[in-house]
Parts: structure tokens; sequence; C-alpha cells
């Protein structure tokens, strides 16, 4: 079967300059993720998840080497270009959730269909359908600070969901959640993946994900230590 | 379109932080536009008060006549022409003949004005037909006004002593009896003078059918045909320094304005600041959903310019009524006229033109327009990673 590579990093470098000093977080980063994948990058604090994924997602740039994501090079993207493609094929989800507070629920999700300049009601289609993804529709008119945790972070799953991204990047979804509600909100990926063939990328060191992931990139320091694909 | 949606979205449900916004911003408004309002009220009070009892519909003034050289009065007198006596006749116009003289009241000597006025004349508010009336005394009737009533000591019934130069050089003297003090709000009317009969000055002074000055009525057409010994003086003339002088004071006064706009706009600036300050994690999580650095920025900047909006509309609102109300209830100044510089009157009635509520709102929006997008500058640096973690780079 043709796999489509999504996802093509070569050779990474990021530095961090501190004054005089720099600190490498990626020495050297090498790999590539085909359409449809649930990965995940492992390992410890500092050892890079966060950068390599703020790079994949084209929120940073990197010091040296390539990633090329959805056929566009990241590190020579213009700062417009690199926010269409966020904006078009990249979906976020953050530890912290990061819902815009002043929102309700319905219009933290309609918000990337807004930057999409989708219509109104193509963008209440999408928005209702994303909530039911998440099992969220009689909380749509809440307010973020009427929401659980968990019920915060699946309202930014279907806010990453609801333009039906090729990709969504997930940085340690679910830190602050329970047990019961990361089982919930991680096979809830899992089905969106099944059913809408979108990737997901996590960078995690919480045992309760790894055991979803389909594929697991070890690192540490920097580097690439281990890539293994999950039964 | 849609970063205006956004931002309006973003005041509106941001509650308590745009109210007080738009409660101070509005208020600096309202307070500017009758502080302004106030100023060109007086600015038109003196102006129509100095028209109504001075200076008609202009004057024409004997070539030699300045009001600030007392040296020129002795030449500053002329016949009327015929084209003028007959728009006196027609009460188009007015004749006013002034000479200086030395009053004697309560035994001290003080210099004067002497003002030979008709007695019959309507042309500008002075009560000269007082000057016709029965007196107890065979004293030339004399009018004079509250000031300086005050500075002599005179009062309605008392007789003072007047010694005066007539055409020929020589000193002649006689008495005056005070028959009506008057209340007026124009000082060039009232302080150091007398106001007598026209005739009665013209026979004093030997000079029949003379004047100083002609005052034309207000409606009059056109400046009448008047020769070579006089000067048209109009409004833009007569009026130079009155303005000059609110315009000065206005000049002064105008720390209020930057003060209350100071206040205003700070008011903003800080709901700026520190949106920057406690939203970081929202531009960055902003960013990550596809917005620019520079649409964050707008963003950010239309939010703020939405407040001055908001600002105006709500000012609009209850302003409105408010200073119509205070436009036609006026404001009591009690000891206004000594205190600063102008004579009006007790009551200030501000006057409010389009112009000054255009410019004010003007000012105001763009003074907002500037404050809101100088803390907004930092976003354009921001590295959406640092953002996320809540930190400005």
């Amino acid at each position: 079967m043709a796999t489509s590579q999504i996802i093509t990093v070569s050779n990474l470098v990021k530095d961090y300059f501190m004054g005089r000093q720099f600190f490498r977080a990626l020495n050297g980063i090498t790999f590539s993720a085909v359409k449809g994948e649930f990965i995940g990058f492992v390992g410890p604090s500092g050892s890079g998840k966060t950068t390599l994924l703020n790079i994949i997602g084209a929120l940073d740039n990197p010091t040296s080497g390539e990633a090329i994501v959805l056929n566009k090079p990241v590190s020579t993207l213009h700062q417009k270009e690199a926010a269409r493609l966020r904006n078009d094929s990249i979906g976020f989800i953050f530890q912290t959730y990061n819902l815009l507070p002043v929102y309700t629920v319905y219009e933290n999700v309609e918000f990337p269909l807004l930057l999409l300049k989708k219509g109104n009601a193509e963008r209440e289609h999408a928005v209702m359908q994303a909530l039911e993804w998440v099992g969220l529709t009689a909380k749509a008119h809440s307010r973020p600070n009427q929401l659980s945790g968990g019920e915060s972070q699946r309202v930014a799953v279907a806010r990453a969901m609801v333009k039906v991204p090729e990709i969504v990047l997930a940085d340690e979804p679910t830190a602050n959640l329970d047990a019961a509600n990361s089982h919930n909100i991680l096979t809830m990926m899992q089905r969106l993946n099944d059913e809408l063939k979108t990737t997901f990328i996590f960078a995690t060191h919480d045992e309760k994900v790894i055991s979803y992931l389909h594929r697991k990139i070890v690192l540490n320091d920097g580097r690439v230590v281990d890539d293994i694909m999950m039964n | 379109m849609l970063t205006l949606k956004l931002a309006f979205r973003n005041i509106t449900h941001a509650g308590l932080r745009t109210w007080l916004n738009v409660g101070v911003l509005s208020f600096a408004f309202v307070l500017i536009v009758l502080i302004e309002g106030l100023y060109d009220g007086v600015l038109q009070q003196v102006k129509d008060d100095m028209i109504d009892s001075e200076i008609g519909g202009g004057q024409l003034w004997q070539k030699e006549y300045d009001p600030y050289d007392p040296f020129t009065l002795e030449q500053s007198h002329a016949q009327v022409s015929a084209e003028l006596t007959q728009e006196i006749m027609k009460r188009n116009a007015t004749a006013v003949l002034i000479a200086s003289a030395a009053i004697f009241p309560r035994g001290h000597i003080q210099s004067a004005l002497l003002k030979g006025v008709d007695p019959d004349q309507k042309i500008v508010r002075l009560p000269a037909f007082v000057l016709r009336q029965h007196r107890q005394t065979h004293a030339i009737p004399g009018l004079i006004g509250a000031r300086m009533a005050k500075s002599t000591g005179l009062q309605i019934g008392d007789v003072v002593g007047v010694r005066w130069r007539n055409a020929h050089g020589t000193f002649d003297a006689g008495d005056i009896e005070i028959v009506q003090v008057m209340t007026t709000n124009v000082p060039s009317i009232d302080k150091d003078q007398l106001w007598i009969p026209l005739d009665t000055l013209r026979a004093m002074l030997r000079m029949p059918g003379e004047a100083t000055v002609i005052t034309l009525a207000k409606d009059i057409a056109r400046v009448p045909a008047h020769g070579p010994q006089w000067i048209v003086r109009d409004h833009a003339y007569l009026l130079k320094e009155l303005i000059e002088n609110i315009n000065k004071k206005k000049i002064s006064s105008s720390f209020m304005f930057i003060l209350l706009m100071g206040m205003a706009l700070l008011a903003v600036f800080d709901t700026q600041v520190l949106s920057i300050f406690r939203r970081r994690k929202e531009m960055g999580t902003l960013m990550a959903l596809g917005m620019t650095r520079w649409d964050v920025v707008g963003l950010f900047t239309l939010e703020g310019c939405l407040l001055g909006i908001l600002a105006f509309l709500a000012g609009s609102l209850y302003g409105i009524p408010a200073l119509a109300y205070i436009a036609a209830r006026g404001i009591t100044l009690p000891q206004m006229t000594s205190q600063i510089g102008w004579a009006i009157g007790s009551t200030v009635y501000p006057h409010y033109g389009l112009r000054l509520y255009a410019v004010t709102s003007l000012t105001l929006f763009i003074s907002v327009i500037v404050v809101s997008f100088l803390p907004t500058r930092r976003i354009s640096k921001l590295k959406p990673t640092d953002a996320l973690r809540g930190k400005l780079s």
C-alpha cells in the first residue's frame, strides 16, 4: 500500500543562546512520518520533545537541518506562510488547554474556522460536529472557567479537530488530567485518528499516553535514541 | 473584518474591564466638551454683550481717535456728515462724542471720560433714556455704571463737580447729577466714564454737530458714505483684542484638557499594557491557531480603538442630554469678572459647536489609537513559543 510522507525531518539542530552560552535542544534529529500515524515523542524533561513539536508546527525555526511539513520547508517559511500552514493544516493541543477565556466553548471551537473565513452555516455545522466528537454539545455555551480539566481538554481537542487538519500536535495533553479523563481523551483521539486519518503527534513522558501510541520515537539529550513501532 | 469582529467580541466579553475604560474615557470626553463649550460660551456671551451694549453693527471712528491714547481725544472730533446725519435720523446709527474731564467726587480729583449720547437712541443697550427724566437740580443729568459708582463712591442723586476744556482750549466747570447707576457686563462703557446727553456735551465743548464715534445699527445693510474724516471699524477689528484675550486664556487653560485627556489615555494605555502582560498565552495560542504577529498587533490595537468608539457612543448617549441641559440652564459663576480678566454675566451658557464636538472626538480617537498601538509593538517581536510559555521575548 502506498503511503504519503507528510513530515520529513533531517539532521535537525536547534540551539538556544543564553548570553554567551548556548544550549543545544535538538542535536541532529532525523525521522519521517506518514499520513494517519499516531506517534509520540517520548523522553524525559529537556530531551527536546516540545522543541521538535514547535518546529514541526512552524512555531519555531531550526538552527540547521530541515523539517519539511506537508511539502513545505519550515525554516524558509515567511511568518505569513507559517501562519497559513498552521491555520490550514495543523491543529494544536496544549498541556494547559490554552482556551480563549472570554469565549464560550462554541466560540473557542469556532475560532480556527473564522480564521479560515468559512461561512456561517459551514462553521455552525463543523463546530457542532466537533463538539459531538468530544461529547460536549451540552456545554456549547459554557465559558472555559465553568469547565473541568477533562472538559477543557476535550474542547481543546474539538478546536484542534474542527477544521479536520492533516496533523494534530499535542504537547503533554494529559499531564493535567486524571487517569479516567486521560483515557477518555486518548480513546477519543484514537477514534478520530481512525475515522479521519489525521496524523497525531504527541510530546509526552506520560506512561498512560505511551500505551496508546502506534509508534514511539524516544528522545534523549536532543537525539533520537529509539524509534519503535508499537503493537 | 474578521479582526474587527474578534476585537469586538473580545471587548464585549471582557465585562467590567471594558466598561470601566469606557466610563473613564467617555467621562473625560464629556468633560472636555463641557469645558471647551464653556470657553466658547463665554466668548460668545462677551461678544454678544459687547455688540449689544457698545459696538452695534460696527463703528465709524473719527480718524484721530485712539481709545488707548487719551492725548488724541482733543483732536478726535469731527462734523457728522449729511449722509451720516440722515442715517442717525433714520435710527440706523447713533453718534457719541467723547472728551476727557476731571471730576471731583467726595472732594477728590479723578480723571474721567465724558461721553455724550443721544437719550433717544436705540442702537445700543444703554439706558440713555434716563438722561431725559425730570431732575431735582439744574445740574447736568449723568449716567454711570456700577464699576464707576464703586470707584468714585457716587450714588443716584449725588452731584459731582466736573471740569473740562472746550474746543477753544478754555477750561470750564459744572455739576453732574447722577440719575442712574447701570449694571452692565461690558466694562468699556462703564469704567471711568460718565454718560451725559449728546447735545449738552456738544454745547459744553463748543462742538455743535460733532462726534467722535458713530455706532451703526446691527441690522444696517451697508456702511453709509462717511467722508475722509471717518474710518470704518468693523466687528473683526473691534472684537480682535477680546478674541485674542480669550484665546490666550484658552491656551493657558489647555492644561485641563491635557490632564483630562491624559487621565483617559492612561486608562487605555494601562489596560493595553496589562492585557499584553496577562494575555501572553492567549497571543501564543492565537499564533498557533494561525494568526501572524501583526494580526495579533492589529487585534489588540483595534480592541483599544473600539474602547474609544464605545466611549464616544456612551459619552454621546448620556453626554448630549446632560450638556444640552447645562447649555439651557447655564452655570452660575459668581465673582467671575474680576478673576478672569474680562466681564461676563453671573451665569455662563456653554456653546457647543459641531466643530468642537468633531475636533474633540477626533483628538480623543486618534490619541486612543496611538496609545492602543504603542504597547502592542512588543507583540511584533514576540516569539510564539515564548508567548505559549507565558514569556515576553
